[in-house]
């Protein structure tokens, strides 16, 4: 049974089902570039618990601290005060349990997809023989087995986007942290991509954070919408996206719709207000 | 974007379709179109060669140059294949060649090793620099003699100067590569908790490669420059000895032309060397 196997996870929905993400008042300030400047709070006191299988978007203006705290959940970046705990074991380091996706595919050009995509593989020691199952089931997953031996400049942004996603899988990761992963991507294209990223969700059961500015990606991959306010970035609201899954664009209710983005707007108008 | 699978909603599976058209290796060519290609490769060079030769030729028909200043080429060629034949050649080619060699490697390993460092340490280079520049600076030329008085009239002193001059071109074009990297890279690295060594061995050399054999290009035919001044300064053999004999004590000036000839198509070799192994390990991309 691999992480691909849609009945990993025995007791779907329990809230002690794995990949249990919880960051507590977790609070980053970088120091200022000149001496005597107060240090920029990117991220004051901020809470989030996201349920093993979840899917959590995060969304605020441009330069609330999203991204700073994808860095922290992911490792990369200690608060300083405050912590992330990942099934009860706290974060401290990059870690195997967590997957991470960038703005950008940060695909590396010299290698072909198969070689990027089994990249976190080879680095973590695996046979190569174990590799190149892993990567079958990867490329299957994200439809690219067309594009095994191609290069990352031979793709388009989106293809690269989804190679960049296999290689976030590649070690079953019980958390995709996505840091607003379909940016670059026209509308249309970024709505199906969101939906691709969905039915990967729903196969794997792996628990989602994705970080975005766009309401209409938020309403239509999440479980719960969390509004950030303005630096530094707090959490400010919950809106419950209670639609049903597997979720598909027809079956959006489109004044239900319009009622989330409604209210998530709100809060976005009034955190800006309150800072 | 138009690659892109349609998406159904069914389930991400193999809906590929992609646009984008598969990768498929050209079979191997046959013989005549290889040598084909080889022929459009080489001929704008072919033909500046004999250009060369041409003008060469008419300056000798037109001028009234005695022989001593400018052989004929023919004159040149004749002596190049006698000298090579002979036995008057070749044991200081190979002199050479050893220095130039040897140099190169000394040069081109330090000159790597210290433009890893520079890049990565800012108090490396702070140390270091000024003197990597002062050395630069003054001439080889003026430097040789020093190096000779030092290291005696043996291989030691031209490995060295020949070294010295390598080093340079190296340890920058390799500091610059290293630079450039892209920190996203550098980040996916940590974030995939690669060691400090797959950082080294799967982003920075592979990222900086194509900045490196720039160097290393500049590099090899410098290191032929410095075998010669290396000679100059003191030696009994190789093709700058060669070069003095033929001009000094045996006046045998086709054979100096020889023997320039011969320095000439060593820096070449030793260039194309360079660019055959860049064509195998970067051309790829």
């Amino acid at each position: 049974m691999t992480d691909l196997d849609p009945h990993r996870h025995d007791r779907p929905g329990r809230p002690d089902r794995p990949g249990r993400l919880v960051a507590e008042a977790v609070r980053v300030s970088f120091s200022a570039a000149t001496s005597g400047a107060p240090p920029t709070i990117a991220l004051d006191a901020l809470s989030v618990d996201v349920a093993g299988g979840e899917v959590v978007a995060l969304i605020g203006p441009n330069g609330c601290g999203k991204s700073t705290f994808l860095r922290v959940a992911a490792g990369l970046l200690r608060p300083d005060h405050g912590r992330v705990v990942l099934d009860g074991v706290p974060v401290t380091a990059p870690d195997p349990r967590i997957g991470l996706v960038f703005q950008e595919p940060r695909l590396l050009p010299w290698r072909s997809v198969a070689d990027n995509v089994t990249y976190p593989l080879e680095l973590a020691g695996w046979p190569r023989e174990r590799r190149a199952v892993r990567l079958a089931e990867l490329l299957h997953v994200v439809g690219l087995e067309w594009a095994a031996a191609l290069r990352p400049v031979q793709l388009s942004g989106g293809m690269r986007q989804r190679a960049a996603i296999a290689r976030a899988m590649a070690l079953a990761p019980e958390v995709l942290l996505l840091d607003e992963p379909f940016s670059a991507l026209d509308a249309l294209s970024r709505e199906r991509f969101n939906l691709e990223l969905l039915r990967l969700q729903e196969r794997t059961a792996t628990t989602v954070v994705i970080v975005t500015h766009s309401i209409p990606e938020a309403i239509l991959v999440a479980d719960r919408v969390l509004v950030l306010s303005p630096r530094p970035g707090r959490v400010v609201a919950e809106v419950r996206i209670d639609a049903p899954r597997p979720r598909l664009i027809e079956a959006l209710d489109q004044a239900f719709v319009s009622r989330a983005a409604a209210e998530i707007r709100s809060h976005l108008e009034l955190g800006e207000q309150v800072a | 974007m138009t690659g892109d699978p349609v998406l159904t909603g069914a389930g991400i599976g193999a809906r590929d379709g992609g646009a984008v058209t598969p990768f498929v290796p050209a079979p191997p060519a046959p013989l005549t179109a290889r040598l084909g290609r080889v022929v459009a490769e080489v001929w704008p060079t072919a033909a500046s060669f004999v250009a060369f030769i041409l003008v060469w030729k008419l300056v000798i028909a037109i001028g009234t140059l005695p022989a001593f200043i400018l052989p004929a080429p023919e004159l040149v060629a004749q002596r190049f294949v006698s000298a090579w034949l002979d036995g008057t050649i070749p044991p200081h080619a190979w002199t050479t060649f050893v220095e130039v060699v040897l140099g190169f490697a000394v040069g081109a390993g330090a000159g790597l090793v210290a433009g890893y460092a520079l890049a990565r340490s800012r108090l490396i280079e702070r140390l270091l620099s000024p003197y990597l520049v002062a050395a630069q600076a003054v001439p080889i030329l003026a430097l040789a003699p020093l190096l000779a008085l030092w290291f005696g009239p043996g291989l030691l002193a031209k490995v060295i100067i020949c070294g010295l001059i390598v080093f340079f071109p190296v340890a920058v074009s390799t500091m610059v590569g290293i630079r450039s990297i892209d920190r996203g890279l550098l980040e996916l690295a940590a974030a995939l908790r690669a060691t400090r060594r797959q950082v080294l061995t799967t982003i920075e050399i592979p990222w900086a490669l194509p900045a490196i054999l720039g160097g290393l290009r500049v590099g090899v035919t410098l290191a032929v420059v410095g075998a010669i001044v290396g000679e100059w300064a003191g030696a009994d053999k190789g093709l700058g000895v060669l070069v003095n004999l033929a001009r000094g004590s045996l006046f045998d000036i086709p054979l100096l032309f020889a023997t320039l000839a011969t320095i000439a198509l060593l820096g070449i070799a030793c260039y194309l060397v360079v660019v055959l192994v860049e064509r195998r390990v970067v051309g790829l991309r």
